[in-house]
């Protein structure tokens, strides 16, 4: 902008550059911060819906957003530690449904100790996530691939162990039905559930910004074979995050059954498109190495509230469809757009 | 058994820093390498000069780790060895600028100097919680392109992939003189830089000769690698054509055996 020049046509140069610096601006910043579209979406969102049923931002009605968003969440962990290897995860809701059902079976039908019977569930979670981690790195083959047997494997495979039937609360030791157990902090009613989530976004959060691990994650998602080339074991890595997100299915498992009331092998079916739409929300890119945690969680919330707020406001469910089909749209469009940056 | 003509005579007297012994590696059907001896003396640069293909970067890949050659053998510091995954040989002080740089775009360009190797904080926080040490790596990452001389980087947290084929360029050059403890390789190091870039670039490259580490260099440029280069091995259809010194033959003299226009001597025999 600050160019001299005396040639003709400079003042309409200018003004083009000056355009072009303001998008790039915006490009720019969308870049650094990739949470920064989520959380204006986000904040939109609940305006708009505040605008239109008040009740919409209502402690109680707030509470029950936040405790409906908590399985996708915690789902969407895993899924974000996938797609910013660049890979996909299919496999999702079949391994949370393995876990809940086999932790629920042994403690209710085999008169496993409650705490057995979980770390059963969650350590089934993590082998299945493994499994998948090893077809990935050691076969070589897709990660769409690979999620999309073992979706069909392990869904077979809770079907049959549990036979089809659910497993309600009320035959379930305490320690399965805690993530359900509630307290409040003013009129907000939060469950251990919800506490678990945002532990595991805490935790998972600081592996990924702090450690040596989650910027291996970030390197191999972005150019595996610069990572390989900078002395990274991107096989081991990748196993790593496999059955790391495969360990948060089996915990999520658990926080299913407190949201659910119940352990069900036909539940949360929508779970795989949910949480890759979540984190595609989120601004984590689709292509690998960039985006992040808290646009994830930013991501479940919005799918969420446009759930409930377009109930709320009367509309039609399908509408809600349609309005996250087009969110998932725009939310690609500008990770294309900010991959274009360049000095 | 090399076809090394023209050497100066005090490297014969010494014992290489680095030897490879009939490197030999095929991607299928493709050779690479045909059966390549290489010898790198302390404190000289040698210069690798060759057309498209010849295999200059296969070769430096058989040395540094990114490749496993399918046969040969290499010995560094008079001990046989073998590097399986880059790491092994930047373990053993070998850093490498590959051709195609070997950066990570999304991450910055301390986090991009440090990949592989990351530092993290003393006590409790380092060893229990593995939390890294942001502060520190930045600090030297910043002092590492400054000594290179490198002042159109302004931020040292900036996205490499929003920094010009230059500047990128110029990143990896700064990773491989900061860590090299050994042996330095460069791979067309100066292929997208300015003239002012490349100058110091070749500074860089004396400086490191100076602190006695030898450094490879490949480059298409041939009066860098008579500026700079100690000896230069040719590299042709995968074979070593012969090893001659800027003093014994001339930049032309040079081409002509890198293009099979002239032979330095009837292909040596290797064995
Ligand atoms: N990964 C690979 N797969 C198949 N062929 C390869 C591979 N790497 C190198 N080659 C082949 O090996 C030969 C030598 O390639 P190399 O990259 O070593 O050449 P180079 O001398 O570095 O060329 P340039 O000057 O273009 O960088 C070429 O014929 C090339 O096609
Ligand atoms: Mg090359």
């Amino acid at each position: 902008m600050t160019v001299q020049s005396t040639t003709p046509g400079a003042a309409a140069q200018e003004l083009a550059r000056r355009e072009h610096t303001l998008s790039q601006r915006v490009q720019h910043l969308l870049h650094q911060r990739p949470a920064l579209s989520p959380a204006i979406i986000l904040l939109m969102t609940v305006i708009i819906f505040t605008a239109v049923n008040s009740r919409f931002s209502n402690p109680a009605a707030l509470s029950l957003l936040v405790q409906q968003t908590a399985v996708v969440a915690a789902l969407a962990v895993g899924q974000t530690l996938i797609i910013l290897t660049a890979g996909i995860d299919l496999s999702v809701g079949a391994i949370t449904i393995l876990s809940t059902m086999v932790m629920a079976t042994l403690a209710a039908e085999n008169g496993w100790p409650a705490g057995l019977a979980l770390a059963a569930g969650v350590i089934l979670g993590l082998a299945a996530g493994a499994l998948n981690g090893i077809l990935v790195t050691r076969i070589g083959l897709p990660p769409f691939i690979v999620t999309l047997g073992t979706l069909s494997i392990f869904t077979a495979v809770a079907l049959l162990y549990s036979s089809g039937q659910s497993i309600q609360n009320n035959r379930l030791p305490d320690l399965l039905n805690w993530t359900g157990e509630g307290f409040s902090i003013g009129q907000f009613r939060i469950t251990t559930g919800v506490v678990l989530v945002v532990a595991l976004y805490l935790v998972l959060g600081y592996a990924l910004t702090q450690t040596a691990w989650g910027r291996h994650v970030y390197a191999v998602g972005d150019d595996p074979e610069a990572a390989r080339l900078s002395g990274i074991r991107s096989g081991r890595l990748l196993l790593s995050v496999y059955a790391v997100a495969g360990l948060i299915y089996g915990i999520a498992g658990w926080i299913l059954i407190g949201r659910a009331g119940a352990a069900s092998p036909n539940a949360i079916v929508d779970a795989n498109l949910d949480s890759i739409t979540a984190v595609v929300i989120g601004g984590t890119s689709l292509f690998g190495g960039r985006g992040g945690l808290l646009g994830t969680l930013l991501g479940a919330l919005i799918v969420q509230a446009f759930t409930v707020g377009l109930s709320l406001a009367g509309v039609d469910a399908q509408y809600r469809l349609l309005a996250v089909g087009i969110l998932v749209i725009v939310a690609v469009s500008v990770d294309q757009w900010i991959r274009k940056v360049r000095s | 058994m090399t076809a090394t003509v023209n050497r100066p005579q005090d490297t014969q007297l010494r014992a290489p820093i680095l030897s490879a012994r009939g490197l030999v590696k095929t991607f299928g059907r493709v050779i690479g390498l045909d059966g390549v001896d290489l010898d790198l003396y302390a404190g000289e640069v040698l210069a690798v000069i060759g057309d498209n293909g010849a295999g200059k970067s296969t070769l430096i890949k058989c040395l540094t780790g990114a490749l496993v050659p399918d046969a040969g053998h290499l010995v560094l510091e008079e001990r046989p060895v073998t590097f399986r995954r880059p790491q092994d040989a930047r373990a053993a002080g070998i850093e490498t600028v590959y051709q195609t740089l070997a950066v990570a775009p999304a991450l910055d360009i301390a986090s991009n100097m440090y990949l592989g190797r990351e530092e993290r904080r003393r006590g409790i926080l380092g060893s229990v919680f593995r939390m890294l040490d942001h502060r520190g790596m930045r600090d030297r990452a910043s002092a590492a392109v400054r000594d290179l001389g490198i002042q159109t980087i302004q931020n040292i947290q900036q996205p490499v992939e929003t920094l010009s084929g230059g500047q990128r360029q110029a990143v990896a050059v700064a990773r491989a003189a900061a860590f090299g403890s050994k042996v330095v390789v460069l791979d067309e190091p100066t292929a997208a830089l300015g003239v002012k870039e490349s100058n110091q670039v070749l500074e860089m490259i004396k400086g490191l000769r100076e602190r006695g580490l030898p450094v490879i260099l490949i480059s298409h440029n041939m009066p860098h690698v008579w500026e700079v280069a100690d000896r230069i091995h040719i590299q042709r259809l995968g074979r070593c054509a012969g090893v001659i010194t800027p003093d014994s033959h001339t930049m032309s003299d040079g081409v002509a055996i890198m293009t099979g226009a002239t032979n330095l001597q009837d292909p040596q025999p290797t064995s």
